[in-house]
């Protein structure tokens, strides 16, 4: 097993060892926190599929995160008001069953990352980050005008939502399923990357002109890379709006897409684990940080600008060394 | 919809665009000469605002205010240069977002920890208060004529800065190439520091001066920092006349679509119906602006061809 196999071990069974213990001394706060980390992770694992691999700085991931928060509380909030989604020309009903609203929240943000990417990919460089900032904006502003579903204030759902076979009001099995979820994207991922597609988008992202001299086409590469990533951010949404039982147009605001990159680069951008680390470590340092002083994001803030200017390559950098060549 | 107000509307759309200049004016110099991302524009403005309401707090004089604004953060400006920026210029844009993005919660949580959590308030100066009449009849607030004239000023100095003076020269020169500038004995760190300072104290200005008209609070810097961005990102980046056409864009579609796009969606909706999608979309659009302008011009209006 290489180093960064161990780091990657280490991280994921931290995480169930973490929340284990904390079922069996009676701490539903942590597996709360715990539950928060993996979701957050989820996140970052979704965009670092598009920023590690295929070079695309987005700062619009919020937009996919709040779509998969609203595929969630627009289906529970017809559920528990019995009230159908639409009427024509079928009617279909609200739903409270988890796997329907993921595989809602998934094709919703595929179709969303398919449109937004195929105009942003025209540009690059840093006109890709201003434009993805400025979808996101669109996105947070047609939110908080959308007065049919909360506006400004969000929508509450009251209960969480069911999955079948699973008893989701407990928190650790609640966090069962968002583990479970990370680890199947992480595998997923992971065999992404050693696929044709995934040295392709390696290449794209280093000398596109060289992919397309043999006759690919790096562009299209990256939409999918995109296209992916979105999807996998908003799974993470809707998991992320269940936790809570609240979605608000927060999860489409550029501190979002800040946050989500900030998970990706405090770990390690384009390493497999890193946004688990990432995220694992913001969501601690929230905690504890946030118990010690109210003004903890100066704190945040200094670790940022210290991992960014002395600790490139994250924290799995760091513990892992640099990442090897392809195999 | 009367003349009188249409005319209003564009008074204030301008005075937006003058003001978004402004901020986006240092933006786009930082970005054309060093290469950077700052996020951090935001929070210079901010500072701006709230050092020039402890000042007037304090003194009771505007312009004593406004100098203060401007100093206090050309000076955090150049203290972030040296001591964060410098170490950045050579840096992906991937790390300037985060680092910025880092700098931005240590203004916001070191601002909150000195001034509190509360808003503040900047007085408009007595000689400028109060309503104007404009030919025609129409009444208008003196202080947003000023601004726009004011803005209007900055411009044109800060036009013949670039085009005129030595340090202009050596500011469109680090644009073109900067290793050439160094080569030929400009102190090419030095001319940074104070490029940087120079975009911060324009952001603290034009911090102040809106500062007057709004509340001053914790995180104002941010959505105007996003509306700065749009406009510099429409006008081509490193290009001042882009930034001061971006910003009257922004700044008269920002305005005029809060005010015109519901009416205009009541000529075929029903009223409430017609307010909301109205209020939606105007908010939305110069985002939407924006998406056109890069999809057609992939650089901006100004920007330098790829």
């Amino acid at each position: 097993m290489s180093r960064e196999g161990i780091v990657n071990a280490v991280l994921l069974v931290g995480f169930v060892a973490v929340a284990a213990w904390a079922h069996f001394a009676g701490e539903p706060f942590t597996i709360t926190l715990a539950t928060r980390a993996a979701i957050f992770a989820l996140a970052a694992v979704g965009l670092n599929f598009a920023l590690g691999l295929g070079g695309l700085v987005s700062l619009g991931h919020a937009v996919f995160f709040g779509i998969g928060g609203y595929a969630m509380g627009i289906l529970a909030f017809h559920a528990q008001n019995y009230t159908p989604l639409m009427e024509w020309p079928f009617a279909i009903p609200g739903t409270k069953v988890m796997p329907i609203i993921w595989l809602t929240a998934i094709v919703t943000a595929a179709l969303a990352a398919l449109v937004i990417g195929l105009l942003s990919l025209r540009t690059s460089g840093v006109y890709f980050i201003m434009i993805t900032l400025a979808f996101g904006q669109m996105f947070f502003y047609f939110a908080i005008s959308w007065s049919a579903y909360g506006g400004e204030d969000g929508l509450s759902i009251y209960i969480r939502n069911g999955f079948p076979g699973l008893n989701t009001l407990v928190p650790i099995q609640f966090f069962g399923i968002c583990f479970v979820l990370l680890c199947a994207v992480l595998w997923f991922v992971s065999r992404m990357e050693r696929s044709p597609f995934g040295l392709m988008l390696n290449a794209a992202r280093q000398v596109p002109h060289r992919v397309e001299t043999v006759g690919l086409d790096p562009q299209r590469a990256k939409l999918v890379a995109f296209v992916i990533s979105g999807a996998i951010t908003a799974l993470a949404g809707a998991l992320f709006a269940d936790l809570n039982r609240f979605v608000s147009p927060t999860m489409f605001s550029w501190q979002t897409s800040g946050e989500i990159m900030i998970f990706v680069i405090l770990g390690g951008v384009a390493r497999l684990c890193g946004p688990v680390a990432g995220a694992a470590l913001f969501v601690a340092l929230e905690h504890w940080l946030g118990d010690l002083s109210d003004y903890w994001h100066i704190y945040l803030g200094l670790l940022l600008l210290l991992i960014v200017l002395f600790l490139r390559g994250g924290i799995v950098g760091f513990l892992a060394g640099r990442a090897r060549a392809h195999d | 919809m009367s003349a009188v107000l249409i005319i209003e509307q564009v008074l204030n759309g301008l005075q937006a665009g003058v003001m978004l200049f402004l901020m986006a004016a240092g933006l786009t110099l930082i970005f054309g000469v060093m290469g950077l991302i700052n996020l951090a524009h935001g929070s210079l403005y901010m500072i701006g605002a709230f050092v020039a309401a402890a000042v007037a707090g304090a003194t009771g004089s505007f312009l004593l205010a406004l100098a203060a604004a401007m100093a206090a953060a050309a000076i955090a400006g150049a203290i972030v240069e040296v001591a964060v920026i410098r170490r950045l210029y050579a840096a992906a844009h991937l790390d300037q977002v985060l680092a910025t993005f880092a700098l931005i919660l240590i203004f916001t949580e070191g601002t909150r920890a000195i001034f509190g959590s509360f808003p503040l308030f900047l007085d408009t100066p007595d000689v400028l208060s109060g309503p104007v009449t404009l030919p025609g009849g129409i009444q208008y607030p003196l202080y947003r004529l000023v601004l726009i004239v004011a803005g209007l000023a900055v411009a044109a100095g800060l036009g013949l800065l670039i085009a005129r003076t030595r340090i202009g020269i050596q500011i469109r020169a680090g644009e073109n190439d900067r290793e050439m500038v160094a080569a030929l004995g400009v102190d090419i760190s030095k001319l940074y520091t104070l490029v940087f300072a120079l975009g911060a104290a324009l952001a603290g200005l034009a911090g102040a001066l809106v500062g007057a008209i709004q509340s001053v609070q914790i995180g104002m810097g941010e959505p105007v920092l996003i509306l700065a961005f749009v406009v510099i990102v429409i006008g081509g980046i490193g290009s001042i006349k882009g930034a001061l056409v971006g910003a009257l864009i922004v700044g008269l579609t920002d305005t005029l679509g809060g005010i015109f796009l519901p009416e205009l969606f009541k000529l075929f909706m029903e009223p409430s119906a017609a307010t909301q999608t109205g209020a939606s979309l105007s908010s939305m659009s110069i985002y939407v602006l924006m998406a056109i302008v890069l999809l057609y011009r992939p650089t901006g209006l100004f920007g330098a061809r790829a």
